[in-house]
């Protein structure tokens, strides 16, 4: 295990919780705010499952502040690893932006359920994604 | 009360690439253009709006122009720069103040521009760090979701960036001046799926202006002038979905370029119905799309059947992007929401060349859109 992107992203544990906030009207945010805005908004844990509500593909490398594979010194887009990435719905909480590992392009489709997990970022981080719920399944058998 | 607007001259610098010529030099080629088209000196402008996002302050620009110390004021607004630029001058005009003002926008954008810092937006730092900090990244997630709701296949995707580069081919000012073809656009490199590279607009170089007069100086100069009926610049509503957000509220909400259309039309005491040419914002081939029904010109879903007809096309229902749009004239920031109001005043006179729209166009319409969410529209006539 790396070190967390950042300290405060995710709950420790062995089920860990992406961190969002909650607001004194009651809506969910995501992530914590911080500084003044953080007056009055609780630290609220995030469901660890979610639907998938839109997706894309990272296949090019991607400028700074990027930190991942191929931002090296000495490294480029050779070593850069494509990935996918999406919104995930968390019912009734709030939609957020996230990796999404274990799964294909081609597989990806509006309203599949997806959970939390945390994988690898680079030589030093890691960082959190939501993968298939089937993934874990199959994983598992 | 406020004074009727017109537009009287307007100027272009060719967009794309223009090598030892600087941002702001180009503005002071697109003043000096808008100046000729009115039949007006330098001199005769009483005040001034403009900028750039990365080109430096429009300004300075007297230095060249002329020290006439006319007030010029410096709009810093993003991608909403020119149509701000645009409002200001409006207002100044239509308050009875002033009978005669510049919009200037112009920029130049090093390649591949555009690498945006968490801090500026508010964000935390891992959001750059894991790679999600590109606008690329928004447009492809918005249409993605778009598409799977109201059936748009990747085909029409790919008709709207043909289009863009036909319509370029016959625009004296476009970047992108060869035809590409759909089949080369579908399978071009993918950026971020569903988008290929031939789907996106590069940041450019380029500069617009025009000179706005009171209807008062517009007859004293017997100048060819276009109305302005109206013009509306709206930044997001609550729960909106824009780029840059690592989170959005469950609760679906408005979006900036909805209001801003109403805003307009009602103002104009026009619909959507009476527009004759549409310049909407086209970052990407998405864009146009969502674009269309977010202004008011289509249902979600019908652009299917728009791109597949022709609809859209210079000769068609209503001709969108008639120069090529963003997609083929690349952004530079400053200057692109002009760019669309310098098209419809060019097709409004009905000089508009190879590329001018059929019959007697009344209503223009155009539309600007950008971070962190903003939207300008505005609404010509031809009296």
């Amino acid at each position: 295990m790396g070190q967390k992107i950042d300290p405060n992203l995710w709950s420790d544990g062995p089920e860990p919780h992406l961190m969002g906030g909650k607001l004194p009207s009651g809506e969910v945010v995501f992530p914590m705010p911080v500084g003044d805005a953080a007056a009055g908004v609780e630290p609220y844990k995030l469901s660890r499952r979610g639907k998938l509500w839109s997706w894309t593909s990272q296949g090019f490398l991607p400028k700074e502040p990027y930190e991942g594979p191929g931002s090296g010194p000495g490294e480029g887009p050779p070593d850069f690893q494509p990935f996918l990435l999406g919104y995930v719905e968390l019912p009734g909480e709030v939609i957020v932006e996230s990796r999404i590992v274990d799964a294909r392009l081609e597989d990806l489709h509006l309203g599949m359920e997806l959970e939390f997990c945390i994988v690898p970022f680079n030589m030093t981080h890691d960082t959190f994604a939501f993968r298939p719920v089937a993934a874990i399944e199959s994983k598992a058998a | 009360m406020s004074e009727n607007v017109y537009i009287i001259g307007a100027g272009i610098h060719p967009f794309g690439r223009t090598d030892g010529r600087s941002g702001r030099e180009q503005g002071v080629h697109a003043v000096r253009e808008a100046l000729a088209d009115a039949g007006l000196e330098w001199p005769d402008i009483e005040c001034a709006y403009g900028g750039s996002a990365a080109a430096g302050n429009a300004d300075i620009m007297v230095n060249e122009l002329g020290l006439t110390s006319l007030p010029f004021t410096n709009v810093a607004n993003g991608c909403a720069t020119g149509g701000s630029a645009l409002a200001a001058s409006q207002q100044a005009i239509a308050s009875g103040m002033y009978d005669l003002a510049l919009a200037v926008g112009f920029d130049k954008h090093p390649r591949g521009a555009f690498n945006a810092k968490p801090a500026d937006y508010g964000l935390p730092e891992w959001y750059g760090q894991t790679g999600m900090m590109l606008t690329t990244q928004f447009f492809a997630l918005k249409i993605q979701r778009y598409m799977q709701l109201h059936g748009i296949s990747r085909t029409t995707l790919g008709r709207v960036a043909e289009k863009a580069f036909r319509n370029g081919t016959l625009t004296p000012h476009a970047w992108r001046r060869s035809p590409v073809d759909l089949e080369t656009i579908l399978n071009a490199p993918m950026i971020n799926d569903p988008l290929t590279k031939y789907m996106f607009c590069s940041p450019a170089e380029g500069a617009v202006a025009l000179i706005l007069a009171s209807e008062k100086k517009m007859k004293e100069l017997g100048a060819d002038g276009v109305k302005i009926r109206a013009v509306s610049v709206k930044t997001r509503p609550p729960n909106s979905f824009e780029v840059f957000q690592a989170g959005i509220s469950i609760e679906e909400g408005g979006k900036p370029t909805v209001l801003a259309s109403k805003a307009a039309f009602e103002k104009a005491g026009v619909g959507p119905e009476d527009i004759s040419v549409a310049q909407l914002q086209d970052t990407e081939s998405g864009a146009e799309i969502m674009h269309m029904a977010e202004n008011g010109f289509c249902k979600d879903g019908d652009q299917e059947e728009w791109l597949a007809n022709g609809w859209s096309e210079i000769g068609g229902r209503l001709p969108v992007n008639t120069d090529g749009g963003c997609l083929a004239c690349g952004e530079p920031v400053g200057a692109s929401g002009l760019r669309q109001i310098y098209e419809n005043v060019t097709q409004l006179r009905q000089r508009g060349g190879e590329r001018q729209v059929p019959g007697k166009p009344r209503f223009g319409y155009s539309h600007v859109y950008g971070a962190p969410g903003l939207s300008g529209v505005a609404i010509l006539e031809r009296e």
